[in-house]
């Protein structure tokens, strides 16, 4: 396997420059959104809710809010972004040409990603301070997490987009992937009431470790089991990391 | 030593073979011109050689280095010119051009300067701060070319380059080629222009169903493939078989294309004279490059 090289930072760049072009017609999908919903959700449908595991309902989804749009800041870069790229533009190609290998392009779109998802978790996370959301002091950790919980699902999503035979296949990657994740992460609800089985599947899907860090840390309560979770992000980051270089190698030099 | 040697350099994709066993050498300074008609494997060759394709078999040396092995330190040395265009679209004109300096290390003074120098030198500096779509399909090209050589390239790699553009613009790229041989800039330029592989190439291989079926400079093509110069002669469909015969019995080198007949090999201006009486509408003329790749490639439209 070939590995990339610190040239990485030239396609980083490349995307930060054309994010610093065009983040005005984005903003709506990054700040706005998360915001929205975070106010929506908390104030209006938390009177509903009432009080979940000692809290009112919006000190529950703030952690639950970030780790979401943390997941699909990275994901949208590394699956429509990529492609977009790749088979459109052929922007791949006009860089394969320059001291930039494959792998250190797609390690170029999976720490943008991250990237994006720092952007993120940032803004959620001072609109929450303004609001007074975030009791523990612990929460300056959370962009950490988010980095690496980046990490993951943009290479999740690039080995993804090695495979993808059409752009119109990653709209099955969001239904079919990224929208059951958020339901079974717990992100937005607490799952204690559903059957085993939704438990089950609830501690395999890789938004759940990111959702538990998140919250203890914007809450500030701690328990041994978090380690457990900090190193399955870091493995399957990892994991798809290294899968990613080899599937985009194979799909873009054939 | 060869600037680029590639040896039994073999492309397939699923059952079709685009590039088919090709060894070449180019030598450093030269203009190496690749003629071929569409879906010979120019561009295919081209994409192996600059690290864009992986070649199914057969290797690739630069410079006496393994491509495979030092493909990073290879690719700095090249400048490229694609055939299709792959400006950054989500980019301005100006930063097209920094953004690709800074792929090569180029310190962003420096990319600056070179940047605006290139926008000048294919005069498009008036559009430094237009997006991709704003370009003409010229301009896009000569952005190509101005992006192709912000690294100073040791080595220029052309796949059409001047596919598009007006001739003031063709004339100022010729120019530019030119000037950079002169300096030494070792070229490989893929056309299906004839008169720039006669004009630019040293040497030229035409390439035909992903082989290369004749190499030599355009001169010696012309010379060994159909002669300095040729006889034409127009063909009325009652005239056919006597003209025909006639040659045949000559012992002329002759091709029988779509309503004009052409005599190759031969002293044309003295065939010319001795077939006076024949009242056939005839007329000697200077072979061209453009005569060889017919003779090569034949006249029907591949696939
Ligand atoms: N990515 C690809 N997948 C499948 N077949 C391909 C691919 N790229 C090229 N081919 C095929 O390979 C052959 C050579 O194509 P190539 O683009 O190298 O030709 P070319 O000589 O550059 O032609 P042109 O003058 O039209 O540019 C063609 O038959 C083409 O259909
Ligand atoms: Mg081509």
């Amino acid at each position: 396997m070939r590995l990339p090289s610190w040239r990485f930072i030239r396609m980083w760049q490349r995307n930060r420059d054309v994010f610093l072009r065009l983040w005005r017609s984005i903003a709506p999908g990054f700040i706005f959104e998360p915001i929205i919903l975070l106010l929506a959700l908390g104030l209006g449908f938390g009177h509903f809710m009432g009080v979940i595991d000692g809290q009112d309902y919006i000190y529950f989804i703030v952690p639950g809010v970030i780790a979401s749009y943390v997941m699909t800041s990275a994901t949208f870069e590394c699956t429509y972004g990529a492609f977009f790229r790749m088979e459109y533009r052929r922007t791949y190609d006009s860089i394969l040409a320059t001291p930039l290998n494959i792998e250190d392009v797609v390690a170029g779109e999976i720490f943008w990603g991250a990237t994006r998802s720092l952007v993120t978790a940032t803004i959620i996370l001072v609109v929450a301070a303004l609001f007074q959301l975030l009791p523990s002091p612990w929460v300056l950790l959370v962009p950490v997490v988010a980095v690496l919980e980046g990490v993951m699902f943009a290479s999740i999503g690039m080995v993804f987009v090695s495979l993808a035979p059409s752009i119109y296949s990653f709209n099955y990657y969001f239904t079919l992937f990224i929208a059951p994740i958020t339901f079974f992460s717990g992100a937005f609800f607490p799952l204690d009431s559903f059957p085993e089985a939704v438990q089950v599947v609830s501690s395999i899907v890789p938004l759940t470790p990111a959702v538990e860090l998140i919250r203890a840390l914007v809450q500030g309560e701690f328990h041994p089991g978090l380690l457990l979770s900090l190193a399955y992000i870091v493995l399957l980051a990892g994991l798809f990391f290294f899968i990613s270089m080899v599937a985009m190698r194979r799909r873009v030099i054939d | 030593m060869a600037v680029i040697k590639v040896q039994k350099l073999t492309k397939n994709f699923k059952d079709l073979v685009a590039v088919d066993r090709v060894s070449l050498e180019i030598e450093e300074g030269e203009c190496f011109g690749l003629l071929g008609p569409n879906g010979a494997g120019k561009t295919t060759l081209v994409h192996m050689i600059t690290a864009v394709s992986l070649p199914t078999d057969g290797d690739i040396w630069v410079l006496g280095k393994d491509l495979r092995k030092y493909p990073r330190r290879i690719k700095a040395m090249f400048g490229v010119v694609p055939q299709i265009d792959n400006l950054d679209a989500e980019l301005t004109v100006l930063q097209n051009l920094t953004t690709f300096a800074r792929y090569f290390d180029i310190a962003k003074d420096e990319a600056r300067r070179r940047s605006m120098a290139a926008l000048n030198l294919f005069r498009l500096e008036g559009k430094s701060g237009s997006r991709i779509k704003e370009l003409s399909g010229g301009m896009k090209r000569r952005l190509l070319l101005a992006r192709g050589l912000i690294n100073n390239p040791r080595v220029l790699i052309l796949d059409e380059p001047t596919i598009g553009l007006d001739p003031q613009s063709k004339y100022l790229v010729w120019q530019k080629l030119r000037e950079l041989k002169g300096q030494g800039v070792t070229q490989l330029l893929c056309t299906q222009n004839m008169d720039e592989a006669a004009v630019l190439c040293d040497r030229v291989a035409i390439m035909h169903r992903g082989r290369v079926l004749a190499l030599d400079s355009p001169k010696g093509l012309v010379e060994r493939y159909v002669g300095p110069k040729l006889l034409e002669i127009e063909v009325g469909a009652d005239q056919r078989d006597s003209i025909n015969q006639e040659l045949q019995s000559r012992g002329l080198d002759f091709e029988d294309a779509a309503g004009t007949i052409q005599v190759f090999h031969c002293d044309a201006d003295r065939l010319a004279q001795e077939l006076e009486g024949l009242s056939w509408n005839l007329w000697p003329r200077l072979a061209t490059l453009e005569d060889v790749f017919f003779r090569l490639t034949g006249r029907a439209l591949v696939e």
